[in-house]
């Protein structure tokens, strides 16, 4: 996955660059009820840029999700980041990713490999959905990314 | 055996009536059935009454699992607190007593189901084995290549893998029965795919997917008439029918305790005496066993030949305690009361702008199986369980009937006798909650 026309689409990518990680946190503390919780989070899912259809191919289809998950990177070696780009037919899925994009998306591989992402997920009291459940698509692809930032 | 009242009648009831907890009602036959008292039932069922996500628990899993009464708890409870042994080898007793219950707890479930005797009823762990059990035993025995299995579209995937382990075997060829846009089986194109080829006929009693109940009367009685022998996957229909293997004069039936208020671990596979005769042993082990030598082993009589190692004592000991507790009721009552909560969630169906409803069979257990416009099932699930209620969403392991559908999967609800009319108006007002929060 590198090349410069994919990289102008990755950093079209809000998420983990003007959208911080340290924003969603706050915004989190501000929300009580389910609704406005996962109102939040179906809105994040909607800052995703929308991942061009070649993409979509088995080959970076993320395996183990009741939803459709398709996960791509591109790596600049020069500035050593690695971006990160998630799409799912599912809104609660996309927008789920879309945390997981704002924490790991730019940062280096070492950094995206290293990150404690179940701890993320508990201070956002988001923690069930990483749970180890058979159908859990977004732990599979939190791995995914993960390997794939340890493998580079 | 048929869904009791027409959905006119019902709607009109609901209407000016509110959702009481005891009410009275009409069987299928017009008859009248003693009133429910739902209130005194629930309090049966310890899990019930707790919060989930800061709300009550509304329970709509149950086609998943069912939840069990305090008697199948405390049965399994006393097993282990006072008479745990292993069965079968009688040397205290304490063993005289555990093989007591545990052979008591067969024959229950053997008259519970009108079979002949209790060694026409199999221990298994679930449905899922007990359908492996026919297809590699009797299968492997009886079936040569070319020979044919016939299943429908509609079935869970724990009747259809082992058929195709089974044809892959023995050189068999599986064939399909289609359904219509209800989701009812094509019974003359079942007729046509019959052929004196077919030796098996392997369909469920109830869909799982898509709560379709299926004529395995005249399913048997046109596959007996070719020389076939018909395996029901009877999961589903337990919990909600009345099952009489005599009457439906199928050849086997699988079930599982779980389904049906009874524990994880257990199920019971029936099957008519001379097939189970005929059939050799499917594992090898203690138990199955008459003597052993290194020149040769010869096997134990029924149904001890096909439960090989200790079997699950306190499971069987309590899928026989749930059995009794369903006994107490007047099933007719039980039917009637689940046909009255999905003929109200049918009714809020209706109002619901976006919402079609998978399975609209006219023989239909109370299952609700539904896709709302642009909202995944996954979605719906997540946000049900954020307002207390669980349901189950995906595939539900009928990923051919999903094909055939052209749909990836649904949501769906399963109710069961303890589940209220309130329950069903919960979940649709949190169901219009999470389509506003998706406009």
């Amino acid at each position: 996955m590198t090349g410069v026309s994919e990289k102008a689409l990755f950093q079209s990518n809000p998420l983990g660059s003007t959208t911080t990680l340290d924003e969603v946190r706050e915004n989190f503390e501000f929300l009580d009820d389910w609704e406005e919780r996962y109102g939040y989070v179906i809105d994040l899912g909607k800052q995703i840029p929308k991942m061009p259809d070649q993409y979509r191919i088995e080959d970076n289809y993320v395996h183990g999700c009741q939803s459709q998950v398709w996960f791509i990177h591109y790596f600049d070696p020069e500035s050593n980041k690695l971006y990160l780009l998630v799409d799912s037919d599912a809104m609660i899925v996309r927008g789920l990713a879309a945390v997981v994009l704002t924490a790991l998306s730019g940062k280096s591989p070492q950094d995206v490999a290293a990150f404690d992402m179940d701890k993320l997920f508990q201070d956002l009291d988001l923690l069930r959905h990483l749970s180890p459940t058979r159908g859990n698509g977004l732990r599979s692809m939190v791995q995914k990314i993960q390997t794939t930032a340890a493998g580079l | 055996m048929t869904p009791s009242l027409t959905k006119e009648s019902l709607i009109k009831e609901s209407v000016t009536k509110e959702s009481t907890a005891a009410y009275s009602l009409e069987a299928a036959d017009g008859s009248k059935v003693e009133p429910l008292d739902i209130d005194r039932i629930r309090r049966d069922f310890p899990i019930l009454h707790q919060q989930v996500n800061g709300k009550p628990l509304v329970y709509l899993d149950n086609a998943a699992t069912s939840q069990k009464p305090a008697v199948v708890i405390e049965s399994m409870n006393r097993y282990y607190r006072e008479y745990n042994s292993n069965v079968h080898r009688g040397a205290h007793s304490l063993s005289d007593k555990a093989t007591a219950a545990f052979e008591a707890a067969r024959l229950h479930i053997a008259q519970y189901l009108n079979a002949s005797g209790r060694e026409e009823i199999i221990w298994v762990r679930g449905t899922t084995e007990a359908i492996n059990l026919v297809a590699q035993s009797y299968g492997r025995s009886q079936l040569q290549t070319g020979d044919e299995i016939i299943l429908s579209q509609l079935e869970h995937h724990s009747n259809i893998v082992p058929w195709q382990l089974l044809a892959e075997q023995v050189g068999a060829v599986i064939k399909v029965i289609p359904i219509n846009e209800k989701a009812e089986l094509d019974m003359a194109a079942y007729r046509q795919l019959l052929t004196d080829r077919t030796k098996i006929v392997a369909v469920n009693h109830v869909s799982n997917a898509t709560g379709t109940i299926n004529p395995i009367i005249e399913i048997s009685r046109l596959a007996h008439a070719t020389g076939a022998v018909v395996v029901v996957d009877g999961a589903q229909a337990l919990p909600h029918l009345i099952v009489d293997v005599k009457a439906l004069d199928c050849d086997f039936y699988a079930c599982s305790g779980h389904k049906a208020f009874g524990p994880t671990g257990i199920g019971a596979l029936y099957g008519k005496r001379e097939l189970l005769e005929k059939m050799p042993p499917y594992q090898g082990g203690g138990e199955m066993i008459e003597r052993v030598s290194f020149s040769g082993t010869t096997f134990n009589q029924l149904p001890f030949k096909f439960e090989a190692g200790t079997p699950a004592i306190a499971e069987a000991i309590g899928f026989a305690e749930a059995v009794r507790y369903l006994e107490q009721f007047d099933r007719k009552a039980l039917q009637a009361h689940e046909d009255r909560l999905l003929a109200r969630a049918m009714e809020l169906a209706d109002a619901v702008p976006g919402l079609s409803v998978i399975g609209q069979a006219q023989q239909k257990a109370s299952v609700f199986s539904f896709l709302v416009d642009g909202l995944h099932p996954s979605d719906m699930g997540t946000l049900l369980d954020q307002q207390g209620i669980a349901v189950r969403t995906g595939h539900h392991c009928t990923q051919p009937l999903m094909d055939y559908l052209g749909i990836p999967g649904t949501s769906r609800a399963s109710f069961a006798f303890y589940n209220t009319l309130e329950e069903v108006e919960k979940f649709f007002a949190a169901l219009q909650k999470i389509i506003r929060l998706f406009a």
